[in-house]
C-alpha cells in the first residue's frame, strides 16, 4: 500500500516538474511574443504619428481654402456666415420614405442624397 | 542523569523473599524508560512539525498573497518589458481646443560622415553635392579629404534624399535617427507656437528645443515622459485662426498698412480663440532674428504681445465707467467739452479741431470727446484713475503662457501730473499693447470681474476679482453699442451680433521724440454680442491709409473698424455664436366668430 502511495506521489511530483517546465517555456514564448507587439505597436505609433501629420498637412487651411477656390464651379462653397443658422421650426421634416419598389434594376442602391441636391451643411448635422 | 538500573538488587531480594516475579519489576523499569524517550522524541518531533508548518505557512500565504494582489490589481504587462513602447516621442504634441495638430513630431535622418572610412571620397562629394544643391562642392571635398574623422552633413534628410545618399554606396556616409519638430499649418499661428530647434546633437538622438512662444514657455512640459504622451490643448480654435489670419492680411491689403494685430478672447474664460500678428512666418523655417535695425521691423516681432502702442481713444471707456461705477456721473451727466482745454501750459484739442461744447457722458463716448474725457479724468484725480488702470493689468506684463510675454512690459509714465493723468485718460502717454488692452476689454465685458489672459484650453482658474461693479460694467459696455450704433464705430456693426466697442487712433512716436503727423496706429476694440458679452475682440492696424470717397482717411472708423467687422462676420458663426434675430411679431388669432373682442387694458 505504501509503495503504491510513494509510485503514486513521485508520479505526481514528476508530472508537475514537466507542467511547471512547460509553463516557464509558455510564459516565455509570451513574454516574447508580447515584446514582438510592443515592438509594433511602438512602429504602428510612429506610423500613426506620421500619418497624424500628414492628415493635418493635407487639412492645412491655407491648402483647403485653395481647392474651395479651385472647384468653385463644382462645389460652390462660400464661408460660413450667420444667415445659416436657422431655427429648428423652420427645418422641414423629412419626406416619408418612398415605398420600396421590389425593383429589379440595378441602381437600387440606398443614397443618402439625390444627386444634385446641396451637399449636408453643419447646421443639418446638429441634432 | 542516574540512570535508573532495570533490576534494582534491593527491591529484587524483597521481591524474592515474597515470592513474587521480579520480572515483573524489570518490566515496569524497562516501561519508565521508554516513556521518558518517547516524551523526548515526541517533542522533538513537534518542534520539527512546527517549523514545517510555519514553512508551509509562509510559503503558501506568500503565494496566496500574491494571487490576490493579481486578482486585485489592474492587469498590466510586466513591468520589465513596459519601457520599449513608452518612449514613442520625446516631445508631447501641440493641439487647437479641438484636437487639432498644431506641432508634431516626425522621425527623419540625419546624415554624417567618417570620411576615414570612405572609399572614394572625391566622387562621394561630388555625387552629395549634386544631391544637395545647397551643400558647397568645395566644402565638402575639403572636409573629406582632410584630417577629419566625422563631419556632419544634413541634419535633417527626406526620405528620398535618404534613398538617394543610399545609392551612392559609400560606406563612410552614416544615417542617426532625429526627430523633427512639424507645424503642419505653416504659417498659421506661428507667433503663438513660435518654433524650436536641435539642442544637444548625437548620433543616435538629438535634443528638440523650443526658442520662442508656447514652445519655450513650456519646454520642460512637453519634454516630461510623466505626461504620458499627452498633447497640449491650447485654447486656440484653428478655423478661428485660420479666419482671422486671412481677413487680417486682406484687410492689411486693402488699408495699405505696414503690419495688423488681432486678438480674439473669450470674455469668461480669459482664453485666447484666436491671435495673429501680421507679418508672419513660416516655424518650420524660423528667420534669424534682425541683428540691427528696429526689432519691430521683423516677422519675428508679435505685435499683439510684444508691442507697445499708445492705444488712443480706445482708453475712454476705462475712466467713464470708473466715474459711473463711483457715481460721479451716469450716462446722462451733461459735461464741459469746450475745446481747446487747458492744464497748466499744454492745450488739450479735439480731434480735427471740432467744438463739441456741452455733452452727456454717452456722447462723450460716442463722440470720442477729449476734453469731455479729461473732465470726467478730473473728477476721479490721478490717484483712482492710476489704481483702476493697475486693477486692469496695464502696469504690469500680461501673465500670457509665452515666452515673449514678460518682454511686453508696458511703458507707464514714472510721474503722474496732472497732464499726464489727462492725456492717460484718452491713451496717450502710456503705450501697452493690445493684449493688455484685450484683457482689460474683457474684465469691463466680464461684469467688472478681472479677466487674466490664458493661452491654456479648459485649466481651472480661480475667480477675478471685482474690478468694477456689474452694474457699471453693463453701463459701459452699453455705452460701447453706441459707439458701434450711432458713432465713431459704424462701419464695425455686424448684423445680428450687438458689436460694442470704441475706436482709436494714436499718432505713432517719433524715435527722436514728437509724433509723427501722417503715421498712426489705429485700433479698434470691442466685444460682442452686447447684451451677454461672449467674446471681445481687439484688431490694431500699423500705419494705415484708407482711401475712400472722401479721399485719404486714417482714422480708426475708416481702417480697423471694417476689417474688425468682417473678422467677426467670419469668426462668430465659425464659433457656433448665434446671431440674434428680432424678436418675432406676437401671433395673432383669427377673430372670433361672433365678432367678440376681448380687450383688456
Amino acid at each position: 500500500m505504501r509503495s503504491v502511495l510513494y509510485l503514486l506521489t513521485t508520479l505526481a511530483v514528476m508530472g508537475m516538474a514537466f507542467w511547471a517546465y512547460r509553463e516557464n517555456y509558455a510564459t516565455q514564448a509570451a513574454l516574447q511574443e508580447m515584446t514582438h507587439v510592443q515592438r509594433e505597436i511602438g512602429t504602428l505609433r510612429e506610423d500613426l504619428g506620421v500619418l497624424r501629420a500628414e492628415w493635418s498637412y493635407l487639412n492645412r487651411p491655407d491648402r483647403l481654402r485653395e481647392l474651395v477656390n479651385l472647384n468653385f464651379e463644382k462645389l460652390k462653397l462660400v464661408p460660413f456666415t450667420s444667415d445659416q443658422f436657422v431655427e429648428v421650426g423652420q427645418v422641414a421634416f423629412p419626406r416619408p420614405a418612398a415605398p420600396v419598389v421590389s425593383a429589379t434594376g440595378t441602381d437600387a442602391m440606398p443614397i443618402e442624397r439625390p444627386a444634385g441636391f446641396p451637399p449636408m451643411r453643419p447646421q443639418e448635422r446638429m441634432p | 542523569m542516574i540512570r535508573t538500573p532495570l533490576r534494582p538488587l534491593a527491591r529484587i531480594l524483597r521481591a524474592r523473599e515474597k515470592g513474587e516475579n521480579p520480572d515483573v519489576i524489570e518490566a515496569e523499569n524497562l516501561a519508565q524508560r521508554h516513556a521518558v524517550i518517547q516524551d523526548a522524541a515526541r517533542g522533538r518531533a513537534q518542534g520539527r512539525l512546527t517549523i514545517m508548518a510555519m514553512a508551509f505557512v509562509v510559503a503558501f500565504g506568500a503565494v496566496g498573497v500574491r494571487m490576490g494582489t493579481l486578482a486585485a490589481a489592474q492587469p498590466t504587462e510586466p513591468s520589465a518589458m513596459a519601457s520599449s513602447a513608452a518612449i514613442i516621442s520625446q516631445r508631447a504634441d501641440i493641439t487647437d481646443r479641438h484636437g487639432r495638430v498644431l506641432a508634431t513630431n516626425l522621425l527623419t535622418h540625419s546624415l554624417y560622415a567618417h570620411p576615414r572610412q570612405m572609399v572614394d571620397p572625391e566622387g562621394a562629394a561630388k555625387k552629395l553635392a549634386a544631391i544637395f544643391p545647397d551643400l558647397s562642392l568645395e566644402r565638402l571635398q575639403k572636409d573629406f579629404s582632410g584630417k577629419r574623422s566625422f563631419v556632419w552633413i544634413k541634419k535633417k534628410i527626406s526620405p528620398e534624399q535618404m534613398q538617394a545618399v543610399h545609392d551612392i554606396g559609400e560606406p563612410g556616409l552614416l544615417f542617426g535617427p532625429r526627430e523633427m519638430r512639424l507645424y503642419p499649418n505653416g504659417r498659421i499661428a506661428s507667433h503663438i507656437l513660435g518654433g524650436s530647434t536641435f539642442g544637444k546633437e548625437d548620433v543616435a538622438s538629438a535634443e528638440v528645443i523650443g526658442v520662442a512662444g508656447v514652445e519655450k514657455a513650456f519646454d520642460r512640459w512637453l519634454r516630461d515622459p510623466g505626461n504620458d504622451g499627452a498633447p497640449l490643448t491650447l485654447s486656440l480654435d484653428l478655423s478661428a485662426q485660420a479666419a482671422m489670419e486671412e481677413v487680417l492680411a486682406n484687410g492689411m491689403k486693402v488699408m495699405n498698412a505696414k503690419g495688423a494685430t488681432g486678438i480674439l478672447m473669450e470674455v469668461k474664460t480669459g482664453e485666447i480663440v484666436a491671435m495673429a500678428s501680421l507679418p508672419d512666418f513660416d516655424p518650420n523655417d524660423r528667420p534669424r532674428p534682425l541683428l540691427k535695425g528696429d526689432p519691430s521691423d521683423s516677422p519675428l516681432f508679435n505685435r499683439a504681445v510684444q508691442g507697445q502702442y499708445e492705444l488712443g481713444s480706445t482708453f475712454k471707456i476705462f475712466p467713464v465707467a470708473q466715474a459711473i461705477d463711483l457715481k460721479l456721473v451716469s450716462p446722462t451727466t451733461m459735461i464741459n467739452a469746450n475745446a481747446p482745454m487747458k492744464i497748466g501750459k499744454y492745450l488739450i484739442n479735439e480731434f480735427r479741431g471740432h467744438n463739441y461744447g456741452t455733452l452727456s457722458v454717452t456722447d462723450i463716448i460716442v463722440k470720442s470727446s477729449n476734453v469731455g474725457t479729461v473732465r470726467v479724468a478730473q473728477l476721479l484725480g490721478p490717484e483712482r484713475q492710476k489704481d483702476l488702470l493697475e486693477k486692469l493689468g496695464f502696469f504690469e506684463p500680461t501673465p500670457i503662457e509665452m515666452s515673449e510675454g514678460p518682454t511686453g512690459k508696458p511703458l507707464v509714465p514714472k510721474r503722474w501730473p496732472a497732464v499726464t493723468s489727462a492725456t492717460v485718460a484718452f491713451g496717450h502717454g502710456l503705450a501697452a499693447s493690445p493684449l493688455h488692452l484685450a484683457t482689460a476689454y474683457a474684465t469691463v465685458a466680464n461684469g467688472g470681474k478681472r479677466v487674466t489672459p490664458t493661452l491654456i484650453h479648459d485649466r481651472t482658474r480661480r475667480e477675478g476679482e471685482q474690478v468694477l461693479s456689474p452694474s457699471a460694467a453693463h453701463t459701459a459696455v452699453q455705452l460701447l453699442r453706441q459707439v458701434v450704433i450711432r458713432g465713431s464705430g459704424r462701419s464695425a456693426n455686424v448684423e445680428g451680433y450687438e458689436v460694442a466697442g470704441k475706436t482709436g487712433t494714436a499718432d505713432k512716436p517719433r524715435p527722436t521724440g514728437g509724433y509723427y503727423g501722417n503715421k498712426v496706429v489705429s485700433t479698434f476694440a470691442s466685444t460682442f454680442p452686447a447684451s451677454d458679452p461672449q467674446y471681445v475682440l481687439v484688431l490694431s492696424l500699423d500705419e494705415p491709409s484708407a482711401i475712400g470717397a472722401g479721399g485719404e482717411s486714417r482714422t480708426a472708423g475708416a481702417t480697423s473698424a471694417p476689417v474688425a467687422a468682417e473678422v467677426i462676420r467670419r469668426v462668430a458663426p465659425l464659433l457656433g455664436l448665434r446671431p440674434q434675430v428680432e424678436k418675432p411679431l406676437p401671433m395673432i388669432e383669427r377673430p372670433l366668430d361672433d365678432e367678440l373682442k376681448l380687450v383688456s387694458n
